[in-house]
This record gives structure tokens, C-alpha cells and sequence, in this order.
């Protein structure tokens, strides 16, 4: 059958090819990110190891940041960029820097959704040399209600009722459909499929709480601690879960 | 003779280069180690096995039987370690009947390290061979190409850094055989811990002159799952099923009852749940 391929000569290219040296700008540091929104509340959560390879740089680097706003501690914005965390810090500290800017300019506190928009130029801006990461922004609109916005690596964006990135997000986005938006549930007495409601904050916490032992189970780069933080018209709370550090 | 069969390296090369590269084999995250001690030589393993960044198996066995008295840990290729191992094993206890005698370390030692040579690195086992024999306790090490190495403590696979940080820092000659279990199970959490492609239990082998190899298996479980938070039991009638059929499995046939009798159960009552 491939009779006639075999007169290639023994040195193909694929043996003899040059031996090249370049230089590759990324890194992937593991870890992965979740965030749900809810009727009265935004939650992001990650875990905190930080890892090359097969090492551990650190088993505690949290990487949810809180965006000050003017309004008061409700306003606030979380964001976490998973991936290569070089670029996710570098990108974080200048949403920080104009989202603060927007707040000088304007005077008024920014919105989730105009966080979002920035977040979109800025990956954007970089299109043709990437911020090797993915995003998730959360926050309360100004009615109170939680909202979480997630983006690919160059700016593509849409507004969820709940996400996944990182390392473990495909253990991890399938059982948020079926447990966070009933997917591939009936009703048993009226054979009707489930309709997704608005968790209560307790039951959401329980759930992501469990989503990432079982991937700490399962997945090598997630494991140590589990960071939370929860954005309510209280402020931000954040919240602390050990994970398994095998 | 043996050896590979190199028939499809020419059509291998040209698909290569056409866009579908030859499937690799999985090899697993391990840590393994050995450390001998006054009166014999102990063995142990982790029991996670990954398939890339997934972990396929919380509770694998890495730790080989090669003959009764002989044992042997494995890293790098599952199945290469698998195979070589039984097939080894099996030379080995033919060559024991042929003999009249229990085989020794060495001979499995050398049967190993031939056969890996012959395959040029191309069965890709990493093993840690140990036993005791008529001539004592014995450890060693071999690489895939055939190399081999002799020890009193020794370590392999990608927690083997990790393991040997342990063994350099604590191990001591002339010890017991509790101090050498618990340096090598402290050797293997070191690994459990630091490599991420170590994880789980701790397997252990411990062969003694003169006695029967005792395998540990889980001598030490730090990682036991926490209880999740939520209750998952899903409600009958949740999955949505097209249209539904009940066949009865067994045919029912037509008997009569002869007799009937009932006996004690002894002194034992049965135990009835509640």
C-alpha cells in the first residue's frame, strides 16, 4: 500500500531536520479557577499551588484579586487570570491601574460590565503576542445581582452564570452544568427537564468546595489550598479550604 | 531470536511525516526506593499512575513479585515494567526448577539487565531489584539500556530527587528493620509530596535472610479523601429514558415441593441488620 513511499531516502527530513534553538516566551504554572454567580452574590474561587512540571514553585500563591471601587466595598470587582501567571499578574496589575484611572476620570465606580469591555481591549491589544491566560471577572450589578464575564486568551468574552478555567476545567465544567445549571436532569413526576434557580450562597460554597477536592483528586496541578472570594453587598469576603498536597 | 520486528519503520517514518506521529507509551510519575539493613533489604513504592496531568489509578501496584524471596519496584513504562517483569519471572522460576535451587538476585539481576540491553532503551523499564539469597541481602538498580547499579540505599522514577534529598540526609548503615522501613516510607512521602507525578500510598516489600518477603501493601495511606460537603444521590427519575422494556432474566419453571425442612444454623444466631 505505501509501496511506493518507500523509496525515500533513508536521511528524510524528518531524521536529518536542522536542530533548532529558540526561545519560547510562555509557561504553563497549573492551577485552575471557578466562578458562579448567584441572586445576590459573585463568587470566584481557585486553588493556590503554583507549579513548573513536575515541582511545586509555592503551595500558597493566591491568585483572586480584588479591584477596589469607588461605591463602597459592594462595588467591588475579583478578577483571576489562570494560565501563564507571569502574564496573568502582568495583566492584572493594569486592569488594576486603569480601572483606577476610570474612577479618576469619570467619577462614578465602575461597572462589572465596563470591566469587562476593558478586559477585552486590553487582551485584544495584545493579539499578535498574547496574554497566555484565562480570564474570569465577577462582580454585583447595580441592582445587586452577581455576574461573572470569562474571556479566552485574546479578548473573546460572554457574561455566565458560571465558568471554569485553568488547568482541571474540563473535570471541572461539566459537573457545574449538571449540579449549577441541571443539565440532563428531569423532573421524575412531570418528566419535564430541570430548570437552573439561583443557589443559595450556602449551598454554592458546598458545591465548589466539593468540585475541588474531587479534581484535586484527579488532576496533578490542583491540590494545596482553595482560595474564595465571595463578593456581596456586605464586600468581599474571602475564605480558606485545605486541599489535599499529594 | 527476539528482538523488534522493524517491518513498519519505513511506513512509521513516512506517516510521522505525514501528520500522524507513533502513539507513546505511558510513562508514569513514580517514586520508587530500596534501602538494605542489617539482615535484609526493604523495597517501597507510591501508588499513583498518571495518563499525562490525570491521575488514572490512586492505588496501583509498582512493587513486583519475581520469585517468593526476590521483589522488585518499577518506574517509567507501566506495561514495559509489567511484562519484563513477568516474563523475567517466569525464566526465573524455570531456571530455579532447572537448578534444583531458590535463584538468586543476581541472576535475576543479570536475566533483567540483558533483556533491557537487547532492546537498546527501547523498553522502557527503571527497576529496583531486591531479595535475599544464600549469599545475603542485596539491592540494586537498573535503566532501561541494561545499566546496573549496587547500593545500600537507592531511589528512581520522577520523585527519585525527592527521595534521595530523605535518604542522603537520614540514612545511616547498620540499621534495623523498622528504622529502614520508616526511611523508606519517609523517602516515598517525600515524593508524594514534592513530584506531581508521585502521589497517594505507600507500597512496601521487606525481604529478610531466611524468612518469607512480607508485602506491605498500603503500609502507610496519608492521603485518605476527605467527606464531600453535599450529598450527590440523584432522585429516581432524573434520567430520561426513550421507552422502556422489562424482560424477566430467568424463565420461571414449573416444580413441585416434595418436602421441606428447616435445620438450626448451629449456635451462631444470624445477624439481622437493626
Amino acid at each position: 500500500m505505501y509501496a511506493e513511499h518507500f523509496s525515500e531516502p533513508a536521511t528524510s527530513h524528518v531524521a536529518s531536520a536542522p536542530i533548532e534553538h529558540q526561545f519560547y516566551p510562555y509557561a504553563s504554572n497549573g492551577g485552575t479557577i471557578l466562578a458562579i454567580a448567584g441572586a445576590d452574590y459573585a463568587l470566584l474561587a481557585g486553588d493556590t499551588r503554583h507549579i513548573t512540571g513536575y515541582s511545586i514553585n509555592t503551595r500558597f500563591r493566591p491568585s483572586i484579586h480584588t479591584l477596589e471601587n469607588l461605591g463602597g466595598p459592594e462595588r467591588a470587582i475579583v478578577v483571576a487570570a489562570n494560565g501563564f501567571s507571569a502574564d496573568g499578574d502582568a495583566l492584572v496589575r493594569r486592569l488594576a491601574q486603569r480601572a483606577e484611572w476610570y474612577t479618576y476620570n469619570h467619577n462614578k465606580p465602575l461597572s462589572v460590565s465596563a470591566c469587562a469591555r476593558l478586559v477585552q481591549t486590553m487582551l485584544y491589544g495584545k493579539r499578535t503576542f498574547p496574554y497566555y491566560v484565562h480570564t474570569i471577572v465577577a462582580g454585583l450589578d447595580e441592582s445587586g445581582r452577581g455576574e461573572v464575564y470569562s474571556f479566552d486568551p485574546v479578548g473573546s468574552y460572554e457574561r455566565e452564570q458560571c465558568r471554569a478555567g485553568g488547568s482541571a476545567a474540563s473535570l471541572l465544567m461539566p459537573f457545574l452544568d449538571n449540579q449549577v445549571n441541571k443539565k440532563n436532569q428531569y423532573d421524575a413526576a412531570t418528566g419535564l427537564p430541570q430548570v437552573a434557580t439561583d443557589l443559595p450562597l450556602e449551598e454554592t460554597l458546598k458545591l465548589v468546595k466539593d468540585a475541588f477536592s474531587s479534581v484535586t483528586e484527579r488532576h496533578i496541578h490542583v491540590g494545596d489550598y482553595l482560595e474564595i472570594k465571595i463578593v456581596t453587598k456586605e464586600g468581599v469576603k474571602v475564605e480558606y479550604f485545605p486541599l489535599k498536597r499529594d | 531470536m527476539g528482538g523488534f520486528s522493524f517491518d513498519n519503520y519505513q511506513r512509521n517514518k513516512f506517516l510521522t511525516a505525514k501528520g500522524y506521529p507513533v502513539p507513546t507509551a505511558t510513562a508514569t510519575g513514580t517514586t520508587i526506593v530500596g534501602c538494605r539493613f542489617d539482615g535484609g533489604v526493604v523495597i517501597a513504592a507510591d501508588t499513583r499512575a498518571t495518563e499525562g496531568e490525570i491521575v488514572a489509578d490512586k492505588n496501583c501496584e509498582k512493587l513486583h513479585r519475581m520469585s517468593p524471596n526476590i521483589w522488585c519496584a518499577g518506574a517509567g513504562t507501566a506495561a514495559d515494567c509489567e511484562m519484563v517483569t513477568q516474563l523475567i519471572s517466569s525464566n526465573l522460576e524455570l531456571h530455579a526448577m532447572s537448578t534444583g535451587r531458590a535463584p538468586r538476585v543476581v541472576t535475576c539481576l543479570t536475566m533483567l539487565k540483558q533483556h533491557l540491553f537487547k532492546y537498546q532503551g527501547h523498553v522502557g523499564a527503571y527497576l529496583i531489584v531486591a531479595g535475599c539469597d544464600p549469599t545475603g541481602p542485596k539491592l540494586f538498580s537498573i535503566h532501561a539500556h541494561g545499566s546496573t547499579d549496587v547500593g545500600y540505599y537507592l531511589s528512581l522514577g520522577s520523585g527519585s530527587m525527592a527521595a534521595m534529598a530523605t535518604l542522603e540526609s537520614k540514612w545511616k548503615s547498620s540499621m534495623t528493620k523498622q528504622e529502614a522501613m520508616d526511611l523508606c516510607a519517609e523517602a516515598i512521602e517525600a515524593g508524594i509530596w514534592n513530584d506531581l507525578g508521585s502521589g497517594s500510598n505507600v507500597d512496601m516489600c521487606v525481604m529478610e535472610v531466611n524468612k518469607p518477603a512480607v508485602l506491605h501493601r498500603n503500609y502507610r495511606t496519608p492521603n485518605e479523601r476527605s467527606i464531600k460537603q453535599k450529598s450527590y444521590v440523584f432522585p429516581r427519575g432524573t434520567t430520561a429514558y426513550l421507552n422502556e422494556k422489562v424482560k424477566p432474566m430467568i424463565k420461571p419453571v414449573a416444580y413441585d415441593i416434595f418436602e421441606e425442612t428447616v435445620t438450626s444454623t448451629g449456635g451462631e444466631q444470624m445477624e439481622i441488620d437493626g
